[in-house]
């Protein structure tokens, strides 16, 4: 039993369909040692976006993540602002708030589903999707979009919500609480997921403050620790809504906070939605003075940090961008070294680990020839837009 | 001669028919769970002869001889169990002495032919699959055994399957007995496992070891496998029911009774395997040397109680 193997998972996850390469050496089915690789996927985003305008970054910046595809202009927006110093009207601060928890909802369901599709368990990552749909429609009310929103801009918000989209909106978002209770219950109750993930896995609170672990991953591990709370920003300070804080930092406990996190994302957008201030949403601003800020926001995978330094150009002249899986991925080290193989891969999702992916899509009849171009296909997708929001 | 009839057109053709169309029914009731909308009724079909198409790898370092004929030894032993059940269930007067025992051996050569694939393919993940699954038959071969036990303490010690069916025909079926009703849950259990499929399909756990044994296999021995496994979905269901449910008679009514029957087991066998995560496999022979084992034991007690 002695004899030490090494098992690979990647450098293409099977799974997660994203690069990265971790070398599990095992004796048996105990791992004695992780060797994690990342970096295979180098897409130069901040050269990039250091070649846009300040306007035009907002755009690629949006593209980084394909899931929390908010939570980076909402990061790099405040960069900007904190360059000049101006503060948003209040109105764009409610926006902003909506689409980022709208998001976070979106987010964890999606991780949900994908970490009972680790665990073989797919009922529940077809049910999570399936309700997931729900919130990508009152994105799409919102925003005309399902992913990737545009909201942003420097100074502001692209994108005013109108009032009469706002009952529909709210009716759709009760209806989820409902069946987000459901997945809950199935998810708590179930004796077979406790024997899985329970005691799986487990960083400890000094291991998640010596690894400076961000968001969920860090409260679970019951360390107090989100931007929303800590420097308050958007409309936040003006909600009530409690901060999930878990002690005993498990696989089962990072699921427990996202669970409980979306039903304090519902709150908080329900209540922004419900009190959306009246006002400009855009500051409109014309020039960024030279100089440097930085912005930081909690994305539902932990803190999103974007350096951005002006030299009085309409370009950024630095664009730094640390995201949270950054941080959360060396805690691998700590949690999975003398677990098993089977437990190796939840544990491993258990961070949440961000995604990278984007689809082009063609439809062809069986001659080959293309049914729908680019444009058609836009034009569908307005087409189901406007029946969405007209359902209501 | 007539044997090799049965041999190829019950043990092979039939089997893999009604083997197919339960692998069918089982993935359109799971996508219809999961709000998917399943596949077509031939898809089943689709899949392998695809396959058989495709090229034929043997990777670099593995034991050519072992590892293409790991899944033809299988695929054999499930229609030699086919073609035994088979026999005994259209002539209860068409068998011999301890073929009950015979199909008991026989019944694990699928699980040894992955087995022997698994390590003979020289993969580290597939040699992890191997061994789990190499735990796994050791884990549920006990109470397998204690819950077919119970139908020849009730028959008054007897080993022929014929002997079993015909017990039965005229004095009720085991299952309606206490003890027979506990053997059938044990034996439910049990064949969950030998069909690997959640919460006990982790020799093959996709998302842990990449499909596990069959990682290495491609082409022809892949689908041979992969029919297998579909006979496999209609012979353990079938032996449950020979030796607990009566068998499949053909006389009028009771042809409904034995559809229903078979399509109850696989539907049974479907919802487990879509309300349950994967469960290790330090987890799952806790189970079956545990509770699994002690029911079994229970069930033979009562058995020789007479209940």
């Amino acid at each position: 039993m002695s004899k030490r193997t090494i098992v690979p998972i990647g450098p293409y996850h099977p799974l997660q369909e994203e690069p990265e390469f971790f070398t599990l050496t095992v004796e048996g089915e105990r791992v004695v040692d992780i060797d994690v690789r990342v970096g295979y996927n180098h897409r130069g985003i901040e050269k990039l976006s250091e070649m846009k305008t300040f306007d035009q970054s907002t755009f690629v910046i949006e593209r980084i993540c394909g899931i929390c595809s908010t939570s980076h202009p909402f990061a790099y927006t405040r960069a900007v602002e904190d360059i000049i110093p101006v503060e948003v009207p209040e109105r764009a601060k409610y926006i902003r708030t909506i689409i980022a928890e709208g998001e976070r909802i979106h987010s964890h369901l999606l991780w949900l589903g994908l970490a009972g599709h680790f665990l073989g368990y797919n009922t529940v990552y077809m049910w999570a999707w399936k309700l997931r749909e729900e919130i990508l429609d009152v994105m799409e009310i919102l925003s005309g979009n399902r992913n990737n929103y545009a909201m942003f801009k420097p100074g502001g918000v692209r994108r005013d919500i109108k009032s009469e989209d706002i009952p529909g909106c709210i009716k759709k978002i009760d209806s989820i609480v409902p069946t987000l209770n459901m997945l809950k219950k199935a998810v708590i109750d179930d004796p077979v997921l406790h024997a899985r993930t329970k005691g799986i896995g487990v960083l400890t609170k000094e291991e998640a403050l010596n690894y400076s672990a961000l968001g969920p991953t860090s409260r679970a591990s019951g360390v107090a620790r989100d931007v929303r709370k800590d420097s308050s920003y958007g409309a936040y300070d003006a909600v009530e809504w409690d901060m999930i804080v878990t002690q005993n930092g498990d696989v089962f406990d990072k699921v427990i906070v996202r669970v409980l996190e979306m039903f304090e994302a519902v709150k908080i957008m329900k209540h922004c939605l419900l009190n959306l201030p009246k006002g400009e949403i855009d500051l409109n601003l014309k020039s960024i003075p030279p100089g440097e800020g930085i912005g930081h926001i909690e994305a539902p995978r932990g803190e999103t940090f974007h350096y951005v330094r002006s030299d009085g150009t309409n370009r950024p002249a630095r664009h730094k961008v640390r995201a949270p899986t950054f941080m959360n991925l060396p805690t691998y080290k700590a949690t999975v070294v003398g677990e098993t193989i089977s437990d190796a891969t939840i544990i491993l999702a258990a961070i949440d680990p961000c995604y990278c992916c984007t689809e082009r899509m063609a439809v062809r009849n069986i001659k080959g020839k293309k049914l729908y171009t680019g444009e058609d296909l836009v034009k569908l997708s307005q087409e189901k837009t406007e029946k969405l929001r007209g359902k209501r | 001669m007539i044997y090799l009839l049965y041999f190829i057109l019950y043990g092979f053709f039939l089997t893999a028919v009604i083997g197919l169309v339960a692998s069918w029914i089982d993935r359109k009731v799971t996508a219809r769970v999961q709000y998917r909308v399943g596949p077509p009724v031939l898809q089943p079909l689709i899949d392998i002869v695809k396959l058989l198409g495709k090229e034929t790898l043997v990777p670099r370092g593995a034991s050519k001889a072992a590892f293409l004929g790991a899944p033809l030894f299988g695929l054999a032993s499930v229609m030699l169990v086919s073609t035994i059940l088979w026999m005994n269930n259209i002539n209860t007067q068409n068998t011999f002495l301890g073929d009950l025992i015979v199909v008991l051996y026989v019944l694990t050569i699928p699980s040894i032919s992955i087995i022997m694939g698994g390590f003979a393919s020289s993969n580290p993940l597939a040699s992890i699959g191997a061994s789990r699954e190499m735990k796994l038959v050791l884990s549920y071969e006990l109470p397998f055994v204690l819950a077919v036990l119970v139908p020849v303490i009730h028959s008054g010690f007897s080993i022929r399957i014929g002997s079993l069916l015909t017990y039965q025909a005229s004095n009720g079926v085991f299952a309606g007995s206490l003890s027979g009703a506990l053997a059938l849950i044990v034996a439910i259990l049990c064949v969950q496992a030998k069909l690997a499929l959640v919460p006990f399909d982790m020799p093959e756990a996709e998302t842990e070891i990449a499909g596990g044994v069959l990682i290495e296999y491609s082409g022809t021995p892949l689908a041979v496998y992969k029919l297998m496994k579909n006979m496999l979905l209609f012979v353990l269901p079938f032996f449950l029911m020979i030796i607990f449910m009566g068998g499949l008679r053909t006389d009028g009514i009771h042809l409904l009774y034995g559809v229903l029957k078979y399509v109850g087991l696989v539907a049974i066998i479907t919802v487990i395997r879509n309300t349950n995560p994967r469960v290790r496999i330090d987890q799952a022979v806790r189970f079956f040397w545990g509770p699994v084992t002690i029911l079994a034991i229970i069930a033979v007690i009562l058995a020789f109680k007479g209940l």
